[in-house]
């Protein structure tokens, strides 16, 4: 059973061989290449983290900028209701006005017209007057030329006002 | 379709190739031989033909027999205990010496069926036994072993130097770095780090050295003509123990209090377990060293009994050895590839169990 017995001499090479190796290895080779991978792989993963809030930022800001654009035609069209409001304003008010001017101008010059109207019937009626007064003082000077008829007519005009 | 007919065409042609190639040639082999010889020397001794393949040897022998052999003589380096004395030659002389039936320097190589057949033996004259000197020879496991370190110090220390110039932020490396990187994450990820959470630095070292020296070594011991390493017991021996020195010496007081005054258990009880599991702390190294070099050795020995089917059948006849080759050739493929995952299984349950152990020698939990 040679196979199972191990030869000293081989032991003693394989203790030296696997030392120097495990030796090398254990402290220039495999530690450079784990801590490269772990280093590796944490880099990763904090990109991935990094990249994950960048997102999160960038979906936040879209959201912000989404309201802010809401908000803004919001805005907008209220203002723009604002103005129409104001337009309309604006313009019944110019209309009241002109039509309150109108009227009062009208309405002057109706009492303009109603004053020089009655001015006007004033004089008519004094020239009338007078008119008729001379008209009548000369009615009166042609019937009243004798005394009998004046007489006459001081008694009708004396019944007149009895009457009354 | 078509791609798959090719393939089987180029397979079965190349299989119709191999079994031509090697029929004659087992023929004309024994067409060299005389017929009174033929008898003796046809016989192929399969037990000691595989025994000498998977165990190790004083020369690298690549092909050919006797004198025709094509191998590389190693140093010989023995301390002889009778002279007290060193002794470094080449297995050249050795040879020398057998072949004229003498030793050199006192020296021989123990005949078949004496004890330490195949060994470098030397006369002892008190006793008038051949004893063996203490024999630290570069065999051919020693120098592949060498070989094996020297491309693992060569392989991770590339991938080490590639790291070095690098900074995290840049890009994962490709091709060859890549490959290596892969086997480095998921042994320090998926071993590692699942079984040793609270130590992860002090023993990924060794852990990682043990799978890649372990890899490596099955999957260059899968090249015809390669050492058969970590089918070599005393290889495994030097891992298991290395694993048990890592297990015991890195272990806490709660593990040694576990072992010997284990809690929750009937006082009358704790005593056989404090035995049970004390022999427990040899059993487990012991029997990842059994399991690597057994599953190893065996995937050799069942792949060389596949290529010895064509060689035994030459001997019977033509036409059994013609329908015998291809289907040997098939099987030792698939057996071929089978070790492959056998390597890279083999490499991997080692380091989990190590891991394991160790893990379970450094409890994090106060139990």
């Amino acid at each position: 059973m040679s196979l199972l017995t191990p030869e000293i001499g081989l032991l003693f090479w394989m203790i030296v061989a696997f030392g120097v190796v495990f030796f090398v290895l254990a402290k220039f080779g495999f530690p450079i290449i784990t801590q490269m991978v772990d280093e590796r792989k944490k880099y990763i993963d904090e990109s991935l983290e990094a990249a994950r809030e960048a997102n999160e930022k960038l979906a936040k800001i879209q959201e912000e900028s989404a309201a802010m654009l809401k908000q803004a035609q919001e805005k907008q069209s209220q203002i723009l209701a604002e103005a129409m409001e104001m337009r309309k304003q604006i313009v019944e008010k110019a209309e009241t006005e002109a039509t309150a001017a109108g009227q009062k101008i009208i309405s002057e010059a109706r009492q303009q017209i109603q004053a020089e109207k009655e001015d006007a019937i004033r004089d008519i009626r004094r020239q009338v007057g007078e008119l008729s007064v001379q008209v009548a003082e000369k009615v009166l000077r042609q019937t009243l030329s004798t005394d009998k008829e004046q007489m006459a007519m001081i008694d009708r005009m004396l019944d007149e006002l009895e009457t009354k | 379709m078509n791609i798959r007919n090719k393939a089987w065409m180029s397979f079965l042609s190349m299989m119709l190739a191999v079994s031509m190639l090697l029929s004659p040639t087992a023929a004309m082999a024994q067409e060299g031989e005389s017929h009174a010889e033929q008898e003796e020397s046809s016989k192929i001794d399969m037990t000691s033909l595989i025994l000498d393949h998977i165990s190790d040897s004083y020369e690298w022998h690549f092909c050919g027999e006797g004198e025709n052999a094509v191998a590389i003589p190693l140093p010989v380096f023995v301390y002889s205990k009778v002279r007290g004395e060193w002794f470094f030659f080449s297995f050249k002389h050795i040879e020398e010496a057998e072949h004229h039936h003498t030793t050199y320097e006192g020296f021989k190589l123990a005949e078949e069926g004496e004890a330490n057949e195949g060994k470098i033996v030397e006369l002892n004259p008190a006793t008038g036994e051949w004893e063996r000197p203490l024999d630290l020879s570069l065999t051919k496991n020693a120098v592949g072993l060498f070989l094996n370190s020297i491309i693992l110090i060569c392989i991770v220390m590339y991938c080490a130097n590639w790291y070095k110039k690098k900074k995290p932020e840049d890009t994962a490396p490709k091709g060859f770095v890549g490959l290596i990187e892969m086997m480095v994450s998921m042994v320090y990820n998926d071993i590692i780090k699942a079984n040793i959470p609270q130590h992860v630095q002090r023993y990924s070292g060794y852990l990682l050295c043990a799978f890649f020296f372990i890899f490596l070594t099955n999957l260059i011991g899968l090249i015809p003509g390669s050492a058969n390493l970590t089918g070599n017991i005393a290889i495994t021996c030097v891992l298991a123990c290395c694993t048990f020195l890592f297990t015991n010496i890195g272990g806490n007081k709660e593990y040694w209090k576990e072992i010997f005054w284990a809690d929750g258990m009937p006082t009358w009880l704790k005593p056989i377990m404090a035995v049970i599991e004390f022999f427990g702390l040899f059993t487990k190294p012991v029997a990842l060293m059994i399991r690597l070099f057994a599953n190893i050795m065996a995937g050799h020995a069942a792949l060389l009994a596949l290529i010895g089917v064509i060689f035994i059948t030459a001997q019977i006849g033509a036409a059994i050895n013609g329908i015998m080759t291809p289907l040997a050739v098939f099987f030792a493929i698939f057996l071929d590839c089978l070790e492959l995952l056998v390597a890279f299984i083999q490499a991997y349950v080692f380091t989990m169990l190590s891991a394991v152990f160790i893990g379970l020698s450094v409890p994090k939990h106060h139990h």
